[in-house]
């Protein structure tokens, strides 16, 4: 019972905690562009200078 | 992004937004955006592959023209950005968005609670698990349920009812309920139904304000197309700039070269050549001479005007136009949307069952808590889960799937309207064809004077003379030494080589003498004395233009060709695709032919691009344009295809149909469920498992369907 007691706010502030996270990455438009995010990782980022 | 650039350090910065065709993988936004950054004056270029929107943040020297050709030397072809961003629509988006984020995190924490309880928690664990339940649950109701408890109680303080009454209503009393069993240490509490209904819910809507058409004004672009002041003449030769308000039939308006016309009206004194595309869609430059009627917003191209006002303002052809496709918008918004159909049934259904339940209960001689709980265990088995995902969650990956072969679907209710289509009406130039000329007949194969007509043709941006130079280039003609190059506006290029004189241009003046108007577009050249030669130059077909229209014609949709062009042009083009085609329509004859067919019961189809075909597109049930077309074009039409083929026209109506089967088969999975679990809830033998299973398993089978849409574009 005890463990359980600790156990249950542990999960419930990592929950909170990715909440927190998905709001975050939403206001700052990171799932605007999800097919884009897809290939930029391909994209040569010192190609250009 | 680009410190190495000064316009980015101090002027203020512009946006343009655009829509992008050609881009396909990552190496070509690297070369977008690279090459984008290396363009003077551009300071941010970022592209949205997945809505191919491109923004540049630029200096106010670029202009649309100056980035559009930009992009085009970096092989990509840009178009004026599809309607404005819409703000409102965007900010409620990522509402139900976060709205679902909260309910998905809370249904999963409950779930993870629940799961401990149905496995044979009891006693004080299972009271202490349902108060963390209570605890978790009841601020993500309080924020989550917010835009169906909004909407419920508008509607209610209406008077009527919607969708979200029977939501709101199963929610909150469902909570109550879970609270109270909570209190007395019950044994059933659906805190865990209450949020994944939530859930559930918030995906269907979130999905669905996605694809929800933006209110878009055609007609406030298409009166932009229209100068705001023109330059008047007084009868004292004295020349003042007015705005069109203060405009009159009878004043003497002078047109620079290059400039809208800003009245309809006669020409007075000078010769040019106009634009008319804007107005009637065809595709040559016309030749105007004294006398000559000229319409407002279109553009004269060569030489300066002086026009006789006729009519201003609200007179005009184009605020005929405009009024025309004011009146035609009305009839597509009488169209109600299929999910919103089945809500107006199901929200009396719900209730009514609800209510007879609990009744019938209370008369079987059940307690008013043993009659509540059943009366609830209905409310949340019959929400309308799979039934608010049927529909969106089918819109969303078909017009995905749309997305990839180029198409963008402006309104999901569009791809309803699109399959029930039974006629579809194309405009000709811009629409079947490309509204680009090229020769057909009459390149010299001499060598020499190939390459003359090469350097004369090279010395003009005139379209048709651009299409002279492409097909010398291709007969694999050098430029020769041509001296003295005079372009004569209007008329065609001058040049000397070997001493003698040689022109391109116009045929009557390339011969000196009068030369019978034709048809057909050509354009004639002569070296000295040496007999005329004709060149003949034709509006370019899409190139799959031929097997879209079998595609269409067998698919049973006898399409049918409309233009504002002459008789032998669409007669020629109709009887190569193999279709009906009428000629010389004017943007009212156009609307007028959709409105018949559609009183006559026929679901219309419209695709065109100019503004003449403006009031058809908006009295169409639904209407396509391509990528290319003009602002009102765009804006008028449902749906947007990019590129040079045609194809996607009857491929989007496959998809679409594709798109509807699915929907039905969504509907009948989702009655299928509710006509099994209604009368097991009925019964009152459902337990917070059931309903969980029961509500998911539903969900999750209605989406599984959908996802099958996913290849339907291939």
């Amino acid at each position: 019972m005890n463990g359980v007691l600790l156990l249950i706010p542990i999960a419930l502030g990592l929950g909170l905690v990715g909440l927190a996270a998905f709001f975050w990455a939403a206001r700052s438009g990171q799932f605007e562009d999800l097919d884009g995010a897809a290939l930029r990782i391909l994209i040569d980022d010192d190609a250009d200078d | 992004m680009s410190l190495h650039d000064p316009v980015a350090a101090d002027a203020p910065l512009e946006t343009t937004m655009m829509t992008i065709d050609g881009v396909r993988c990552a190496a070509c936004i690297a070369k977008l955006e690279g090459g984008l950054r290396h363009v003077p004056g551009v300071a941010l270029a970022r592209l949205n592959f997945s809505t191919r929107r491109l923004r540049v943040d630029h200096g106010p020297a670029l202009d649309m023209a100056g980035l559009t050709d930009a992009i085009g030397k970096l092989g990509f072809e840009a178009h004026p950005f599809v309607g404005e961003a819409d703000k409102a629509g965007e900010r409620e988006s990522r509402r139900l968005m976060l709205a679902l984020a909260v309910a998905g995190f809370a249904a999963m924490n409950i779930m993870l609670l629940s799961v401990s309880i149905w496995s044979g928690a009891d006693g004080p664990t299972r009271t202490m698990f349902h108060w963390l339940s209570a605890l978790i649950a009841l601020p993500t109701v309080a924020y989550s349920g917010r835009p169906f408890f909004d909407s419920a109680w508008s509607a209610l303080r209406r008077g009527r009812t919607n969708m979200d009454v029977p939501i709101s209503i199963g929610v909150v009393l469902t909570t109550l309920m879970s609270l109270y069993e909570t209190a007395i240490g019950g044994a059933h509490a659906y805190f865990d139904g209450a949020v994944m209904l939530l859930f559930f819910l918030l995906a269907g809507r979130f999905l669905d304000s996605v694809m929800r058409g933006r209110a878009q004004d055609g007609i406030a672009a298409l009166l932009r197309n229209l100068p705001q002041d023109a330059l008047v003449i007084g009868p004292d030769n004295s020349s003042v700039r007015r705005p069109v308000g203060e405009l009159a039939p009878g004043m003497r308006v002078l047109v620079a070269a290059g400039e809208r016309i800003a009245v309809d009206g006669v020409v007075e004194s000078g010769e040019s050549d106009i634009d008319r595309a804007l107005v009637t869609g065809e595709s040559a430059p016309e030749r105007v001479t004294p006398g000559t009627l000229v319409l407002a917003g279109t553009i004269n191209l060569s030489a300066p005007l002086t026009v006789r006002a006729k009519a201003v303002g609200p007179d005009t052809a184009i605020a005929d136009i405009a009024r025309l496709m004011e009146s035609a918008g009305q009839s597509k918004s009488r169209y109600v949307r299929i999910a919103d159909r089945a809500s107006r049934l199901y929200a009396p259904a719900v209730h009514t069952l609800a209510a007879l339940s609990f009744v019938g209960w209370l008369i079987a001689g059940a307690g008013v808590h043993q009659a509540a709980s059943i009366a609830v265990a209905v409310l949340i088995i019959t929400c309308p889960c799979a039934l608010g995902l049927a529909v969106p969650i089918a819109h969303v990956v078909a017009s995905g799937a749309l997305m990839k072969i180029g198409v963008m679907v402006k309104d999901g209710s569009a791809l309803e309207r699109l399959a029930v289509v039974d006629r579809v009406l194309l405009d000709k130039t811009g629409t079947t064809t490309l509204a680009r000329f090229a020769v057909v007949s009459g390149i010299p194969h001499d060598a020499a004077a190939l390459s003359m007509l090469l350097a004369l043709a090279q010395a003009s941006r005139h379209p048709l003379s651009r299409a002279v130079a492409d097909a010398a280039v291709e007969a694999g003609a050098q430029p020769a030494a041509v001296h003295e190059l005079v372009e004569h506006a209007g008329l065609g290029i001058q040049g000397t080589f070997d001493g003698v004189v040689c022109r391109l241009g116009r045929a009557d003046w390339v011969s000196d003498q009068p030369h019978p108007d034709q048809d057909q577009v050509e354009v004639a050249f002569r070296f000295g004395q040496a007999p005329l030669v004709h060149i003949l130059l034709e509006d370019q077909l899409r190139p799959d233009a031929a097997q879209a229209f079998d595609r269409l014609q067998a698919m049973g949709l006898s399409p049918e060709l409309v233009s504002g062009d002459s008789v032998t042009v669409v007669g020629r083009l109709a009887a190569e695709l193999r279709v009906a085609g009428v000629a010389r329509m004017s943007p009212a004859d156009k609307h007028q032919r959709i409105v018949e067919l559609e009183a006559a019961g026929h679901h219309v189809l419209m695709v065109g691009d100019g503004l003449n075909d403006g009031p058809a597109l908006k009295a169409a049930s639904v209407a396509m344009a391509p990528g290319t077309a003009t602002d009102v074009g765009t804006l008028a039409a449902d749906i947007v295809f990019l590129g040079e083929r045609l194809m996607p026209v009857p491929l989007t109506i496959v998809v679409a149909r594709r798109t509807m089967a699915v929907v039905r088969q969504n509907f009948a999975l989702a009655i299928a469920y509710n006509a099994f679990a209604v009368p097991l809830a009925i019964a009152g033998l459902v337990t917070p498992l059931i309903a969980a299973l029961a509500m998911s398993g539903s969900s999750l089978l209605v989406v599984g369907n959908a996802l099958r849409l996913k290849r339907a574009a291939r």
